[in-house]
């Protein structure tokens, strides 16, 4: 606990000090990386340890604010949520030090090093907090430091748009949160996360915090600052955001999970429907997007469908008294908050090297980048294999686990038991298949074939500073994907905080569980083995015969230009028609259809359905409804008088009858 | 026992998918002319222990008549109309396909939670009656042509003789009236909607012929 | 892990080119010629085997990459189908979403492969095996799910081995969606008339023979064998549920299997003789068909 104090006291003298230092740009970076990086290596021994299993320690000092106090508790649950906290915010800091030379002399660079400080100290306190008012707080400062870190770029119109999408969609949150809070107070007496325990309307509850951490975690419909902010913001920073800071939403969902005592079966419906939802239209709008960054924005938004399956299918289980197959959907679940911090940040900082050596995020102006980059190409194609869930990688075991607990499922439950799990399991399968179509296109169309523009065509690798990271996470991918079952069988203590089942025979059903993973694992290093033995066969084989080298074949034409390669948007073009009743893409063509060519013009657009269709017109409508009080407002100090006047009469009526 | 009438109502499901899904009339009047036989015959397989004459003649006869009747009428409406597909429908046969799919989850669900007087002799023959029915709606609803409105219109009846096969299993007065209520109704609707159909087709198909010379 | 046989995974290896042929042949009797020998498949990937290569100038290790993945795959996942009552060499709960990821593994690098040669026919080919291939797997997902629900087993092996005759007896309705389902599944992943068709002659048209324009060679003769292994793949699933005799005899059993096969692989010819191609746009359709099949079967 104390070396977590210390990792927090770092990240403040991280942040002190880069305002300190504001001027002097090796210093600041020395300093603002410094602490961020010294921070999370200081915190991550203390929890790995909680995380496998030692004992929840806690530390309380007494605080002046009103039912607050400084109450710090690490268990297996906060521990693990820690553990991606740490090591992407160390690497991202890594990476930032090269990521915002490019800034220098143009922009500030010190609020941006004092944010993400800010960032990573809140984010620890959010999940290490055991009273609710020391958690808003951490809460809002996380809020409003990752919304200034958003909105670096400040000059762009757009960066300051998505900004201020961002700060309203998570201030609603928010304001769902303090409810939440007030009322679990106001039963219990107290603000301490220890003394809340279920009241009377855990449904009430259970949907305030579903909308309140939903909207932080990017749960459709609440999602739409998602894709707006993560784009926006500078490379490393979006990897924090995506890879960690949207999982406290699902942490937080975890923690109110355990205070409201036993699970009712329709939150696991509803988790399932949600994540059903986010999953599938999280991938088919990622596959319309032409900006690299939005693209990976709106897969979080998928992934963190796939999460909210996983817990769905838990709770059903639980509330349906199946322990083995909710714990092993909560293990598939948690498995993949982790998984998708490692490959989603993995992508956003290969997407920050492509977006910093060649000036544009569009794809469909890139190509041909594996030739100029091969470090970034050969870990975004890590990353694109993990994110889509195939073997030899991560993001199988995660999602093998939540297939696995559905199938269970859907033998074993009764009818309204086993609808969930059929919806899972189907809905899984199409999220993999049209996930592969999402990622095949990012890494093809990015880093194959030949460059589409002169940016692609004269990029160069990026320094090794912003390659170290992508490598990091890499191998962390290749790792769980093969020793997926060591790491399941430790998420006993986390399985048994979360779902309040003893340990031990979490553990057992883990181990059990665990042997299918391990010969997952089995199969993954063979696949590896198989495939490098048939490339070293054919290796073997063509060294002694004629291999020639010559253009792609172009069905005889003789003068192919890269510009005639296909394109991202065409290559997605068959999915987006056939989603295209939920996508509403918009297509721009102008030119004419006369015999003789002219100069034309053909784009498409698809904007966020929900943003479009529901929260345009609401907010559109709230701000129509706030202007016809206008005419109240006459600047004048005689009305307000009258206006205080007869309000309190009016109480004062309200109040005597 | 059960299996053939399983049997029957999983292939009544398919014929409505069937009737969602292909944008040919022929195929469409197929799927009802077959949906008509396979009512007939389920009629007269839940009766099985408990025969009568006219248990069997009445089933019979509005499967002859939903079978092969009103299919040749329906294809000779189509072949003077001179048209062979619906052509533009207001949601496209993916979407159809997919409301098909939430048809039959809401029939199952409403199928298990209804609870009848007498237990029909299949879990399934509630959800396919109600199933038969939502499609018939639907393709009311999302097609434009008068044919295909009719054959909506088929469907839907079809649902209401399954629901009735389901529920009035041991009153065959009332089964012999609701057939011969159904006969009347189906024939009845046939004869206005051929009406239209020669109407309406009239100037459909200038309109394409000459939509097509301009295209030329 | 149960013990396991190596004999489905020995057959496969040896008889997957021949299903091919088998198909072939039906196709040119019924069109009224002899057809190829039927150890043709063997002399075409013999004859690949020992030929040089060209590459691409725009390709990359991808591009070479593509096929050994797609390959070693299907190989991997044949190590987890039984096949004629003998039982698959591994088996573990669960096992038949490896199958299915692994397949999904090998085409994530064969699309990627093609998308490395910067072709835009190729590219237009992995377009369309991605999207078909998207809703292909739900299909087969529900299917199996079907059949999980049917015989309450999480392993391919055991799932297979307890579909009986005295299943079919009791769940006729239930099986026959679930089979065809998954003949169109089929149909689809192994690239068959009505969802492309292997024979035709302009890139325009085709879906998986396009992606693989450029390879040449061993390259080549690696995604002739990994086609053919694929299809044996989804077939011995098939007849698996399809051929369910179980006469307590070993050899009889497979006997009855390969017979099973080479009725599935005329059956296959007979279906591309008699129909035509779908128009592109249609083939969603066809698959969101498969999808309702298996799970109206799941619905009983």
């Amino acid at each position: 606990m104390t070396a977590l104090l210390i990792s927090i006291l770092l990240f403040g003298i991280g942040a002190a000090g880069s305002l300190i230092v504001a001027n002097r740009i090796r210093w600041l970076t020395f300093v603002g990386a410094g602490g961020v990086i010294l921070g999370s290596l200081t915190g991550i021994a203390p929890a790995v340890r909680a995380a496998l299993g030692a004992p929840p320690q806690s530390l309380r000092i007494a605080w002046d604010v009103p039912y607050g106090s400084l109450y710090f508790r690490l268990d297996a649950l906060s521990a693990f949520f820690l553990l991606p906290i740490f090591l992407i915010c160390a690497l991202a800091a890594l990476y930032g030090t090269q990521y915002l030379e490019a800034y220098r002399g143009r922009k500030a660079l010190a609020p941006s090093w004092f944010f993400l400080n800010v960032l990573a100290a809140s984010m620890v306190v959010v999940v290490l907090a055991h009273n609710a008012i020391l958690f808003l707080m951490a809460w809002e400062t996380m809020a409003l430091s990752s919304f200034f870190l958003v909105t670096f770029e400040d000059d762009k119109e757009s960066t300051r748009q998505a900004g201020w999408t961002y700060l309203v969609a998570s201030h609603i949150g928010t304001a769902c949160l303090l409810v939440l809070f007030v009322l679990l107070g106001r039963a219990n007496g107290s603000m301490d996360f220890d003394r809340f325990s279920a009241s009377a309307a855990t449904g009430l509850l259970f949907v305030l915090a579903l909308i309140g951490f939903g909207t932080k975690a990017g749960f459709i419909p609440l999602h739409v600052w998602l894709p707006e902010a993560h784009p926006a913001a500078p490379s490393h920073v979006s990897a924090v955001m995506s890879a960690v800071m949207i999982k406290t939403g699902i942490y937080g969902l975890l923690r109110i999970l355990t205070f409201l005592g036993p699970p009712q079966a329709w939150w696991g419906w509803t988790l399932c429907a949600i994540g059903l939802s986010s999953g599938v239209l999280g991938v088919v709008l990622a596959l319309a997007q032409h900006d690299l960054k939005r693209l990976l924005a709106y897969s979080s938004v998928e992934n963190i469908g796939i999460i909210a399956l996983g817990l769905g299918v838990g709770i059903v289980a639980l509330s349906a008294g199946a322990p083995f197959i909710a714990i092993v959907a909560f293990a598939g679940a948690l498995l993949h908050v982790l998984n998708h911090a490692l490959f989603k940040g993995l992508l956003f900082l290969g997407a920050g090297n492509v977006a910093h050596e060649t000036h544009t995020r569009e794809i469909d102006r890139l190509g041909g980048l594996l030739r100029r980059m091969p470090g970034t190409g050969a870990t975004f194609l890590i990353g694109a294999a993990a994110i889509s869930g195939l073997p030899p990688l991560n993001g199988f075991v995660s999602e093998f686990l939540i297939y696995l607990a559905s199938f269970r499922g859907a033998i074993s439950l009764d009818a309204s038991g086993s609808v969930p799990m059929l919806a899972t399991l189907s809905g899984l399968a199409l999220i993999g298949g049209l996930a592969t179509a999402c990622f095949t296109k990012a890494f093809g169309i990015v880093f194959l074939g030949h460059p589409r523009t002169e940016h692609a065509e004269t990029a160069h690798e990026a320094g090794p500073v912003m390659l170290v990271p992508g490598f990091v996470l890499a191998s962390g991918c290749a790792f769980i994907g093969l020793f997926g079952s060591t790491v399941v069988q430790s998420m006993a203590p986390l399985i048994s905080t979360v779902t309040g089942l003893p340990r031990i025979s979490v553990g057992e059903n883990l181990v059990q569980a665990s042997k299918s993973v391990a010969i997952v694992g089995y199969f993954a290093a063979l696949l590896i083995g198989l495939a490098a033995l048939l490339s070293l066969a054919r290796t073997i084989a063509l060294s002694r015969r004629r291999v020639a080298t010559a253009e792609t074949w172009g069905c005889g034409y003789a003068n192919p230009s890269p510009r005639m390669q296909y394109t991202a948007s065409s290559f997605t073009q068959p999915l987006t028609e056939i989603f295209g009743t939920f996508l509403q893409t918009r297509q721009i063509f102008t030119g004419s259809d006369q015999l003789f060519l002219q100069r034309a013009e053909f784009r498409t657009h698809t904007d966020d359905p929900y943003q479009r269709y529901l929260f345009r017109p609401l907010f559109h409508g709230i701000s129509r409804g706030m202007n016809s009080l206008r005419p109240l407002q006459q600047a004048k100090v005689q009305y307000y008088v009258l206006y205080i006047a007869i309000t309190l009469l009016a109480l004062l009526l309200w109040q005597v009858s | 026992m059960n299996q053939l009438i399983n049997s029957i109502l999983v292939l009544l499901v398919l014929t409505g998918f069937m009737l969602l899904s292909s944008s040919r009339l022929a195929a469409c009047i197929r799927a009802i002319a077959i949906q008509g036989v396979l009512l007939g015959i389920l009629a007269i397989v839940i009766q099985v222990g408990q025969l009568s004459v006219a248990g069997v003649l009445l089933p019979l006869s509005s499967a002859i008549v939903k079978g092969f009747v009103l299919p040749w009428l329906l294809f000779r409406a189509m072949r003077e109309a001179d048209t062979v597909r619906e052509v533009e429908p207001v949601i496209s046969y993916n979407l159809s396909i997919i409301a098909g799919t939430a048809a039959l989850g809401v029939s199952l669900w409403l199928g298990h939670r209804l609870t009848l007087s007498n237990q029909p002799p299949s879990s399934l023959l509630v959800p396919a009656a109600f199933f038969t029915s939502l499609v018939g709606m639907i393709v009311i609803a999302s097609r434009q042509k008068a044919l295909t409105q009719v054959l909506g219109y088929l469907a839907l009846e079809n649902g209401v003789y399954a629901f009735g096969a389901a529920v009035a299993l041991r009153l065959p007065i009332l089964v012999e009236l609701g057939i011969l209520l159904d006969v009347f109704v189906g024939v009845f609707v046939m004869g206005i909607a051929i009406f239209h159909i020669s109407r309406e087709f009239d100037h459909i198909d200038t309109d394409k012929l000459r939509a097509r010379t301009a295209r030329l | 892990m149960s013990s396991g046989s190596l004999l489905p995974l020995i057959l496969a290896v040896v008889l997957a080119p021949l299903m091919q042929a088998v198909i072939t042949r039906t196709k040119s009797v019924l069109a009224g010629r002899i057809g190829q020998p039927l150890l043709q498949p063997y002399r075409d990937l013999w004859k690949l085997l020992r030929k040089g290569a060209v590459y691409s100038q725009t390709t990359t290790w991808i591009f070479q990459m593509g096929p050994t993945v797609g390959l070693a795959s299907v190989i991997l996942a044949m190590g987890l189908v039984p096949f004629g009552g003998s039982p698959a060499l591994s088996g573990f709960t669960g096992d038949f979403v490896l199958i299915a990821y692994l397949m999904a593994a090998g085409r994530f690098f064969t699309v990627v492969a093609a998308l490395d040669t910067g072709s835009s026919f190729e590219g237009m080919g992995a377009s369309r095996e991605v999207t078909f291939s998207a809703l292909a797997e739900p299909a087969l997902f529900l299917g199996l799910a079907a059949l999980v629900r049917q015989t309450g087993h999480l392993s391919l092996s055991p799932v297979l081995a307890s579909v009986s005759t005295v299943t079919w007896r009791h769940a006729a309705p239930i099986l026959s969606l679930t089979l065809a389902g998954l003949i169109i599944v089929f149909l689809a992943e192994n690239a068959r008339i009505p969802v492309d068709d292997p024979t035709t002659h302009l890139e325009l048209t085709m879906i998986h023979e396009v992606m693989v324009l450029d390879h040449s060679g061993p390259d080549f003769a690696l995604i002739q064998y990994g086609a053919a292994l694929k299809m044996w793949l989804f077939a011995a699933i098939i007849i698996g549920v399809a051929a369910p005799w179980h006469f307590g005899n070993r050899w009889i059993d497979l006997g009855a299997a390969l017979g099973g096969m080479l009725v599935l692989g005329i059956a296959t010819g007979v279906i591309e003789s008699s129909m035509a191609r779908l128009r592109l746009l249609r083939v969603p359709q066809l698959l969101l068909v498969a999808i309702v099949l298996s799970a109206l079967a799941l619905a009983l």
